[in-house]
């Protein structure tokens, strides 16, 4: 789960890590109120789930607190276009006001779990600001990686082989130390899938603060971590990948016009896949995973046919322990009640293999529905996309 | 021969008296695979459909001789089902259980080590030597155990490997053993840890390997097979057209910082010599064509 920079920062301060003083607002009337108790410059950043956000126009400086709300009338309510956003950009609804910061130095520090060593790892660069993959590709002498292990957390001599590495001075290595102490346990205690601070910097003061941060939290860990599903935020989130959600779909809205319907993530790839192979384009990814009964398979048709680009459906199921004619049942049950709703408006594909695909084949045949059933994955994929074309 | 599990592999179902596992451990005794004991705490000194239950793992393996053990509990408990499991000495365990905690799988998988155990999963379909044990989800009917040639196959997904192994078994290409590692980023085995029996395997002609966009566990794959292995070996990698940071199904399956594209792993594979299928209903005359079949 992504949430936005004033909750990541909020959550960060939590574990000491220091924070440049602000609050979010969600009204140009708000920002000027912050900007007031702030009582000097204030920085106004636009709050989305996507980076690049300065480039794009969306953080601003403000000289005081008419300014404030001057600037923050702007940025709300703006369509915020970055390179993370795509062309048809952001809507910007609420912004993040805080104290201008002087810069001195700019670093990187994050943590993410790498998979090779099983075990979460600290990297820092002295390149900070910059999208640390860029720093990757072009100078990975320049990244520094130190492992965490879970049994004993990060040493004392992994603290210092980073600070000089880093030429963090002799003044600033223990507020340097305390704020990469507060950025594992942080990691660590709020179950984080990434937990990045860039730029983290040194004013001219040689105080060490989190100009910028990000934290993107575990979904399997929000049984443990109640309090963390309020910062969701579904503005941020394609309405239709909100509402699968709801019906315990996994479904990803993508740009083609072949919507399908797979059993199991790995199939359902791979069933995007030969969809592209065979010519055509996915609409989307859907897995009804082990649950393909009426009920889910009703609620995928929906919401597949709710992107108006989807012009051809591909029902794709491997029955398992699935049985293909209890789902064979589901989609004739779901295609009846779709069409008395006058909702089914594109041609539908079915491929069902494995067990009990026999028995399926004929309760699709016996229904007279039209609906178009295929053996073979790749002439299933050929004819959804000889319909379109 | 197969790896890891054979008709003698003695099976203990953790969380047996649940509806999943109370479903599985029936098809897996159908199966024949000898399924011993079952535990859910509270629940020792009872039988579930004919299997002695016990309250811990530590008593199915004293009583019961069980050597590998089977994981159907919620998330929430699965990783003490695991743990329990390694401290009891039980040699395979295999985690069905999807939607672990990432962090709870980094103490797992080194508790697992130090016990010198093998865990394979979580969030995987199990694993199967056609026609001796089968410890998983997987329908068995789809397998073959005798046919032309034997491959062996590693997949990071469930449905996906029966498509695969579908097409195979049509060929007339039987499986030495199938393991399912699961599609989570942190998992018990991953290839590199699995192609190596292969290789020792004699029955095992060739092998199959399924992947999926993230991380690179099939980049690292490729080049074992270069450096240490003469049998061959074919891939698949699904996601070709997953799009970057868009997390598929599979906590595991996700493009993050332009790395662990399917583009970048066919490469790998193809640069160390292993036969790559071009689409998913090819992966069984690339193996077959692979072992000179076709």
């Amino acid at each position: 789960m992504k949430i936005h920079e004033y909750q990541a920062k909020e959550i960060l301060a939590r574990y000491g890590v220091k924070v440049p003083k602000g609050q979010v607002a969600f009204t140009p009337r708000e920002a000027r109120l912050i900007a007031e108790i702030i009582g000097k410059k204030v920085v106004v950043k636009a709050q989305i789930h996507a980076g690049g956000r300065g480039k794009g126009g969306g953080i601003r400086t403000a000289d005081n607190p008419n300014d404030a709300e001057k600037v923050a009338h702007e940025i709300i309510g703006m369509n915020l276009v970055t390179h993370q956003t795509g062309p048809e950009g952001r809507k910007v609804r609420l912004v993040l006001v805080e104290e201008a910061s002087t810069v001195a130095r700019e670093l990187y520090l994050g943590v993410v779990v790498d998979r090779n060593t099983a075990q979460p790892v600290l990297i820092a660069s002295a390149e900070g600001g910059m999208e640390i993959e860029e720093v990757a590709r072009k100078s990975p002498e320049k990244i520094l990686r130190e492992g965490i292990n879970p049994l004993t957390g990060l040493l004392s001599f992994q603290l210092r082989r980073l600070t000089a590495a880093l030429g963090i001075t002799k003044e600033q290595t223990k507020a340097f130390s305390a704020l990469i102490s507060g950025l594992v346990n942080c990691f660590v205690k709020e179950d984080c899938t990434l937990a990045e601070i860039n730029p983290l910097i040194v004013t001219p003061e040689g105080d060490v603060v989190a100009l910028d941060a990000k934290l993107n939290l575990d979904d399997n860990a929000l049984f443990r971590h109640l309090e963390q599903a309020k910062l969701r935020d579904v503005n941020e989130e394609d309405f239709l990948e909100v509402e699968a959600s709801q019906h315990n779909l996994n479904y990803i809205r993508l740009d083609g016009n072949v919507g399908c319907m797979v059993n199991g993530a790995g199939l359902a790839m791979a069933t995007m896949d030969i969809i592209k192979y065979c010519g055509g384009e996915p609409a989307n990814f859907l897995d009804v995973a082990g649950a393909a009964n009426p009920d889910t398979v009703g609620n995928g048709f929906r919401i597949i046919l709710k992107d108006p680009k989807v012009k051809a459906i591909l029902v794709n199921i491997f029955g398992g322990i699935v049985r293909c004619d209890r789902v064979a049942s589901g989609i004739v049950q779901a295609t009846r009640e779709l069409q008395k709703e006058g909702k089914i408006r594109v041609p539908l594909v079915v491929r069902l293999d494995g067990t009990n695909a026999k028995e399926a084949g004929q309760i699709l045949r016996d229904s007279g529905l039209n609906i178009i059933e295929i053996q073979g994955l790749k002439a299933a994929a050929e004819k959804v996309v000889s319909l379109i074309k | 021969m197969s790896i890891i599990v054979d008709q003698n592999t003695r099976v203990v179902v953790q969380g047996i008296t649940g509806a999943e596992g109370s479903f599985h451990a029936a098809q897996m005794k159908a199966y024949g695979t000898k399924v011993v004991a079952g535990v859910t705490p509270g629940k020792g000194g009872t039988q579930h459909e004919g299997t002695p239950v016990f309250n811990g793992v530590a008593e199915a393996v004293r009583k019961e001789g069980a050597n590998a053990s089977i994981i159907f509990v919620p998330a929430s408990f699965a990783t003490d089902a695991i743990l329990e499991s390694a401290d009891a000495g039980i040699a395979v365990i295999i985690c069905i259980t999807e939607g672990i905690p990432t962090l709870d799988m980094v103490k797992a998988v080194r508790y697992v080590a130090e016990k010198k155990a093998r865990l394979i999963g979580p969030n995987c379909p199990g694993i199967i030597s056609p026609g001796k044990c089968k410890i998983g989800i997987m329908p068995g009917d789809t397998f073959l155990s005798e046919g032309k040639k034997k491959v062996g196959l590693i997949s990071r997904s469930g449905t996906l490997t029966y498509e695969a192994v579908k097409q195979l078994s049509e060929l007339g290409i039987a499986q030495s053993t199938a393991v399912g590692i699961g599609g989570d980023p942190i998992v018990g085995s991953i290839f590199t840890d699995l192609l190596p029996l292969f290789e020792a395997d004699p029955e095992t002609d060739g092998v199959m390997v399924i992947g999926e966009i993230g991380g690179n566990a099939e980049e690292d794959a490729a080049r074992l097979v270069k450096a240490r292995m003469k049998k061959p070996v074919a891939a698949f990698v699904a996601g070709m057209t997953a799009p970057p940071g868009r997390r598929m199904g599979h906590a595991g399956a996700i493009i993050s910082g332009g790395k662990g594209t399917a583009t970048e792993k066919i490469q790998v594979f193809r640069e160390c010599g292993v036969a790559v299928a071009q689409s998913p209903a090819e992966i069984g005359s690339t193996v077959a064509k692979m072992l000179k079949l076709a």
